[in-house]
């Protein structure tokens, strides 16, 4: 067995080979799923976790605070004690709601973004399915959160929760458009939809370079649009918490208000994912065609190492604009993205596939 | 026999629904409740209802003698304490026939205007965050800190001072004021410049707060609508420059007007009257008089019998003590117009047909204190 940070793949066909010697092949995949599974949920636990701790140490930064610092060194445990305290938290049941949508919505939203994060490779050969339409399935999967957010607002039977929810869904349907429209830009660049290709694609220089202008702005678009789907930072019209108090969660509590809170996260961190693997090249350390030797010290760094500084660096983006903009209104909100962005959309996809034609990418 | 208190059962139209914000909202910022009639998301109509804070405090004043109705006018706008006091310092002193000294006189003023920039602060803080910019508040909070320390060094206390008595001050000035009030002003001065970047310029701001809760001068003479509020549609109505008192008649500053009275251009004026603030404290600040900071008083004041009234202009607006003396040591009937009770009267009228995110905007850019408005 060789297990090397740089290519996991050896390392995972050990294990599988493993597995399928001791095994009947049946319980063999059924033993592969559940190990995945678990790493996978131990990971999006850990994730949501840090990025919660992120946010916060983030924010103090930008508004001259020091954050959590009281509980572990730096404040590190501060998320941990926070989410015991939301696990023994009781779970209110509210008369008139309607009690199976109520306790289905944070399942959908919890099980749409857990679903996302299977296609997204994490480093050579980290990646639990490499779908040959990857970025269809992350783009479908996705939207599907939507559903748990309209009906965790409905189910409430609270105003507030309802225009919440209402907002979130003309919201996350119509911001849909661009996501999806600026990752198919790259997907003329990259000629395929595959994750593992489309990283291979910018062994010689990320998309963001590669494409120059159009890919950029269709780079600026995306994070516009993720930033609006995932319900953050100046486009929060659903929990707008000044307006509505806590949107379509307001009636939430305990662990089940603890997986809106995860999800949201973890959507943050998908997203960011999606556009360090597309634009920024993903696991695939800074390369320039042609200059070999910074080529090879740059590949001493090991992918995932790429992969998450990449994905951070997104995200602090994301909160960066968190903390800085007014909350935009419901009608400007929808303007922004029908009048502007997807026109600018549109024409960027004909450019792309201009320059594509013209050969006048690198 | 108990009275019960009903709220009238209102009749809703068909595709609207009323939802309650407050009297526990965010954006109400105290004990406030606006009964909100909506048709989807457009606001079709407003109920306030106050008095989930009322102290009874004008029926307090009753019972209390006149140096004694400072401590209580203090919790009335708590964010203009010092110039609650003054106004009623000023009903007494007048009642009296009190000159009192220049260097009082001084004092009150640079008091009163440092009172004024930290209420606006607090305002700009939460005006910032009712829009979602929650950075706002922290950089507000922080500058308006330096302003409480201020206080706290000369009357002991950073939000009810109660630091002005009728004839003079409570105590003197600490040696230190004056450096430390220019100490302020020079940092504020640099500070106010993030609040413009912060806030004033940003694209989403201007968006969100342009052409929403059009209040027209016409409206704003017949409301009533005073202070910044009243002067961003253009009614002039600075009781410092109408009805000087203390300073101001010597001092230079702008009463600052503008004309199209929306949301963005109320925020506008308060911002400015931050910087004539400023002006009007550095005018002051080096050539404080030396003096008595306390004319010799009685031991009990009585008012001679009649009526008196005084206007200031707080943070606010135009703040008027009505008072009925029948010569005794305490008022026989204390009325208080406040200037938020008034200015709420106005919320129903221009945030009509505006969205509930401009709702929110709309009370915030009214600059509300809610127990200045029960009382």
């Amino acid at each position: 067995m060789k297990f090397d940070i740089y290519d996991f793949t050896s390392f995972n066909q050990w294990v599988d080979k493993l597995l399928y010697d001791a095994l009947p092949p049946v319980w063999a995949l059924i033993v592969e799923m559940t190990i995945i599974g678990l790493a996978f949920l131990l990971f999006y636990a850990l994730v949501g976790l840090f990025l919660v701790y992120a946010e916060r140490k983030v924010c103090a930064f930008m508004q001259n605070r020091l954050g959590p610092n009281r509980v572990g060194p730096f404040g590190i445990f501060q998320t941990i004690a926070d989410f015991i305290k939301l696990l023994m938290k009781e779970l209110i049941t509210i008369k008139n709601s309607d009690k199976f949508l109520f306790n289905l919505a944070p399942f959908i939203v919890i099980i749409a973004s857990f679903m996302a994060i299977a296609a997204i490779p994490f480093a050579k050969g980290l990646h639990a399915i490499d779908f040959d339409i990857g970025i269809l399935y992350v783009i479908a999967v996705s939207s599907l959160g939507v559903v748990g957010v309209l009906l965790a607002g409905w189910s409430s039977n609270n105003k507030y929760s309802l225009i919440g929810a209402m907002r979130s869904g003309a919201q996350i349907i119509s911001y849909e458009l661009s996501v999806g429209m600026s990752l198919l830009t790259i997907i003329v660049l990259a000629g395929t939809m595959q994750f593992s290709a489309i990283v291979e694609g910018q062994a010689d220089g990320w998309f963001i370079f590669k494409g120059h202008i159009p890919a950029f702005i269709a780079f600026v678009i995306f994070l516009i649009a993720s930033t609006a789907e995932t319900n953050r930072g100046p486009f929060d019209l659903a929990e707008a918490e000044s307006e509505l108090t806590a949107g379509f969660h307001t009636e939430y509590s305990g662990i089940k208000f603890a997986f809106f809170f995860l999800a949201e996260y973890m959507n943050m961190f998908i997203v960011a994912s999606i556009a360090a693997t597309v634009f920024l090249g993903g696991w695939m350390p800074f390369h320039v065609g042609g200059w070999a030797g910074l080529n090879h010290v740059m590949d001493y760094i090991p992918p995932f190492v790429w992969y998450f500084g990449k994905t951070m660096f997104v995200i602090w983006l994301m909160m960066w604009f968190k903390w800085t903009f007014p909350r935009l209104r419901i009608d400007q909100l929808l303007n922004l993205e029908w009048k502007y962005l997807l026109p600018i959309n549109l024409f960027n996809i004909l450019l792309m596939a201009f320059v594509v034609l013209m050969g006048w990418h690198f | 026999m108990k009275e019960v208190i009903h709220t009238p059962v209102q009749h809703v139209e068909e595709e609207e629904y009323n939802i309650n914000m407050g009297p526990q909202h965010p954006s109400t910022h105290g004990v406030l409740r606006l009964l909100v009639t909506l048709q989807g998301e457009i606001v079709a109509k407003l109920q306030p209802h106050c008095g989930y804070i009322h102290r009874g405090i004008e029926k307090m004043c009753e019972k209390d003698t006149y140096p004694q109705l400072i401590h209580l006018t203090d919790r009335m706008d708590y964010l203009s304490a010092h110039i609650n006091n003054h106004a009623i310092c000023l009903l007494v002193e007048d009642a009296l026939q009190i000159e009192v000294p220049e260097r009082v006189k001084y004092i009150r003023t640079i008091i009163d205007e440092l009172t004024r920039i930290q209420s606006h602060q607090l305002w700009w803080s939460s005006f910032g965050m009712d829009l979602g910019g929650l950075t706002c508040f922290f950089y507000g909070l922080r500058d308006r800190e330096k302003i409480l320390d201020i206080f706290e060094e000369s009357c002991g206390s950073r939000l009810l001072h109660s630091y002005y008595t009728p004839g003079g001050l409570m105590w003197d000035i600490h040696p230190n004021f004056q450096k430390s009030v220019k100490d302020f002003i020079k940092y504020f001065r640099k500070k106010i410049k993030d609040y413009e970047r912060i806030l004033s310029g940003n694209v989403i701001f201007r968006e969100r707060s342009r052409g929403i809760g059009v209040l027209t001068k016409e409206d704003a003479i017949s409301y009533g609508i005073t202070g910044p509020s009243g002067r961003a549609s253009g009614f002039s109505c600075d009781v410092r420059k109408h009805y000087p008192y203390a300073m101001y008649d010597k001092v230079q500053f702008k009463e600052v007007l503008h004309t199209e009275g929306d949301t963005l251009q109320r925020y506008l004026a308060r911002m400015e009257e931050m910087y004539e603030s400023m002006k009007i404290i550095e005018q002051l600040i080096d050539n404080i008089p030396e003096g008595d900071h306390q004319v010799k008083m009685k031991a009990v004041l009585k008012l001679p019998a009649g009526e008196y009234y005084q206007r200031v202009e707080s943070a606010r607006g135009h703040l008027g003590v009505y008072c009925i003396s029948d010569g005794n040591k305490t008022p026989y009937r204390m009325k208080f117009r406040s200037p938020s009770f008034v200015n709420l009267s106005v919320l129903d009228h221009i945030s009509r047909n505006t969205k509930i995110a401009d709702l929110v905007a709309i009370g915030a850019s009214l600059d509300l204190v809610i127990p200045d408005i029960d009382r």
